[in-house]
């Protein structure tokens, strides 16, 4: 009863004991101690990457339901109980269909777009806090290492733009990569601030200094309206889906993919969607931290919670158009992010 | 395969290229196919190419004897298919001499206008989708299902009713008509607040609509631009007020305008049109007589030799049916005259020097419908 206490409620206890008493063990057989850390990373990986795609299954089904719920209707509610199974329909569906390629693509870039794309999303799940010692790895740099892999999804965007040799996905690719490079400015603004304030980069250690409810939202409320903007327009959803405009560009840089690649598309967008909730979760809502549910509960919460506001903003404004979307970004966040960095660091001297 | 577009392809500069916007694409409505003259995101020039779904309803009807067209006329406009039927019916009724008793009259006012609203109520719905924003389908669905329930009840037909004949009615409204009517008029005017609310005054919205495609009024006029199109460009230019037809006269109610002609106050005009007809709506309601839906109207219909051009006011703009009779049981020939066409002609003065996204801005707040432009 004690270690499954141990196990929620402090996980990194637990798993010390664990971790030392299996390199004794190993030491015992006289195996270099680097091969069994390996073997623990490609378990973690296998966690990661089963927890991802089950979230984004999850999370699919999630959007769709509010979704249904602004728009006064049911949602899936035929395949499985209430439609729970209605994603995995959907994957299988995806799963089985034909794989197109069409004929002018540039196959290679065509082909690794999706996996682009995909593989960042997966990347950077190693350094979010999901809980006490519940991090694959707290690298003292998490925070950059996040901007830093989450900036590389443009690349793939970018490449299934140019590699599909449509005009729709080309101006979406573009159009992608001019909105991912200027949001994402603001958002690096904000993360500075909250590095300010944390004193450290690393993920656990900003999760530490709002230890005892001292929460970044409330001094950083303009921080955080911020990085929430800023965020949704990272992941591509509306009012910011100007790659993928439906009613503009068709599909924007996915026009041309069908299958599974089109899968792991819709699939990055979910987990994106996921990961700019938790890092928002971590930076100003104190990640783990809460009282009685074990904290990864309230990770998953708090998590959550965001991902509520950003589909309530889907689902609400219309499109921006594309000037007014960079307009937006250099004219008005851009400045107000820089004023916050700079009343903060003010404060943080005199306090 | 080589585009072909009025513009010719030596012209296009190394920074230019063609975007084929069309016949399959979210946002035209059908099947109008859009030739898009691009410098990056900035429209140079644009070619409205149509046809896709000709279906020769002007050459069908000279086939047709003249109570066998009316069903056509539905098929023109999907969305306001009773206010087709009226210009055709009354053009008809002219040219047969036959007066049509009060109660169809106010009849076919009620359903023209159910009718305005639920077109309006569509075009609300798919400049929602145009312009990015997911939800008011859904909402303006709502209310338009319920019109579309009150107008099934009425002529079983849910989308293109057939529901007037040459002369009145075949059949009276039925019983729960009122009921239905008066439950649906109680939420309308609440409901287009809410609209106004989510999309019409929202900020975005109003960003990418304000001071957009501008309709300066005598361009609207020269080119034959009618309807919301036109009074949005500040022109009070309505048939039921200027060239008053049924009972129009009768009602009280006020034709809206916009102010500067831009893409947001056309769309502000539908959405007061729906109020406006809202009023009409009651106001029928109130006055509607009791007695005959049918005149007399001669079994084989044989107009006297003669043409007439009948023309109502639909939710597009003005809808015109031109009819030739000789003397026969067919027509000899038939002109509809669409609104959608004429609104549509205009869109090369607006678009040019604007985003892709201002094109479907634009092209939308048009309220295209395709059949009817091909007809």
């Amino acid at each position: 009863m004690d270690l499954l206490k141990d196990i929620l409620y402090n996980t990194d206890k637990p798993w010390n004991q664990f971790y030392g008493w299996a390199h004794a063990g190993w030491a015992n057989w006289g195996w270099p101690p680097f091969i069994l850390d390996i073997i623990f990373q490609l378990c973690f990986a296998v966690i990661i990457a089963v927890v991802l795609i089950l979230n984004a299954l999850w999370i699919i089904y999630y959007d769709r339901k509010i979704a249904a719920l602004f728009q006064i209707r049911k949602g899936p509610n035929r395949v499985g109980p209430l439609g729970l199974f209605q994603t995995i329909a959907d994957t299988v569906k995806l799963l089985i269909k034909e794989d197109i390629n069409p004929k002018a693509v540039d196959l290679a870039v065509f082909f690794l777009a999706p996996v682009f794309i995909f593989i960042p999303t997966f990347m950077v799940m190693l350094v979010i806090p999901f809980g006490r010692g519940l991090i694959p790895a707290d690298l003292n740099i998490g925070i950059l290492y996040v901007m830093a892999i989450t900036g590389l999804s443009v690349i793939g965007i970018l490449m299934a733009g140019w590699g599909s040799n449509s005009k729709y996905s080309l101006i979406g690719g573009l159009r992608s990569a001019v909105q991912l490079v200027s949001y994402e400015i603001p958002m690096m603004l904000v993360i500075l601030t909250i590095v300010m304030m944390s004193g450290t980069l690393s993920m656990g250690g900003i999760v530490q200094a709002q230890a005892g409810y001292k929460w970044f939202w409330l001094p950083q409320i303009v921080g955080f309206i911020l990085f929430l903007i800023a965020g949704n327009a990272e992941v591509n959803r509306a009012p910011f889906d100007l790659p993928e405009a439906e009613s503009e560009l068709v599909a924007g840089f996915n026009t041309e993919y069908s299958a599974m690649k089109f899968a792991f598309f819709y699939l990055a967008e979910y987990v994106n969607l996921f990961i700019t909730s938790a890092i928002a979760a971590t930076l100003f809502l104190g990640g783990w931290e809460g009282p009685l549910l074990p904290p990864v509960v309230w990770f998953f919460i708090k998590t959550y919670f965001v991902v509520t506001l950003l589909m309530w903003i889907r689902w609400t404004f219309p499109r921006l158009r594309v000037d007014h979307l960079m307009e937006f970004s250099w004219k008005y966040l851009i400045p107000i992010a820089l004023l916050n960095m700079v009343v903060t660091a003010f404060v943080i001297k005199l306090v | 395969m080589t585009i072909k577009a009025p513009f010719e392809l030596e012209k296009i500069s190394s920074d230019e290229y063609i975007l084929n916007m069309g016949p399959q694409h979210p946002s035209t409505h059908g099947v109008l196919r859009i030739i898009l003259k691009l410098d990056g995101e900035t429209v140079r020039d644009i070619y409205p190419d149509i046809g896709y779904i000709h279906s020769s309803v002007e050459k069908i009807c000279e086939n047709r004897k003249y109570e066998m067209i009316t069903p056509f006329t539905d098929r023109l406009d999907y969305l306001s298919a009773v206010n087709y039927n009226l210009a055709y019916v009354m053009a008809v009724e002219k040219l047969l001499g036959v007066q049509v008793p009060e109660r169809a009259e106010y009849m076919r006012v009620m359903l023209a206008e159910l009718n305005r609203i639920m077109s309006h109520l569509m075009w609300f719905a798919a400049y929602g989708m145009d312009m990015g924003a997911l939800t008011p389908i859904i909402y303006a669905f709502r209310e338009r299902e319920e019109i579309i329930d009150i107008m099934e009840g009425m002529t079983g037909g849910r989308m293109i009713h057939h529901a007037l004949r040459i002369g009145g009615f075949k059949y009276d409204l039925q019983k729960d008509f009122m009921e239905r009517l008066k439950k649906f008029l109680s939420h309308i005017d609440d409901r287009v607040d809410e609209y106004e609310a989510l999309l019409i005054n929202n900020i975005i919205f109003t960003a990418r609509t304000k001071g957009m495609g501008i309709l300066p009024k005598d361009m609207a006029i020269n080119y034959g631009v009618t309807g919301p199109s036109l009074r949005g460009s500040d022109c009070a230019y309505d048939l039921r007020r200027n060239a008053p037809y049924s009972i129009y006269p009768k009602f009280d109610f006020k034709v809206c305008t916009g102010r500067n002609g831009d893409t947001w106050d056309r769309s502000k005009v539908r959405m007061d049109e729906i109020r406006e007809s809202a009023r009409i709506l009651r106001q029928a309601m109130d006055g509607i007589p009791s007695g005959d839906i049918m005149a007399k109207v001669p079994r084989i219909i044989k107009p006297a030799p003669g043409e007439y051009y009948s023309k109502v006011e639909c939710a597009r703009g003005e809808f015109g049916a031109y009819i030739v009779s000789d003397g026969t049981e067919k027509p000899y020939r038939i002109k509809f005259r669409s609104p959608s066409f004429s609104n549509l002609s205009v869109i090369r003065e607006i678009t040019i020097g604007t985003k892709i996204a201002d094109v479907i801005a634009i092209m939308g707040s048009l309220d295209l419908v395709i059949p009817e432009i091909d007809r």
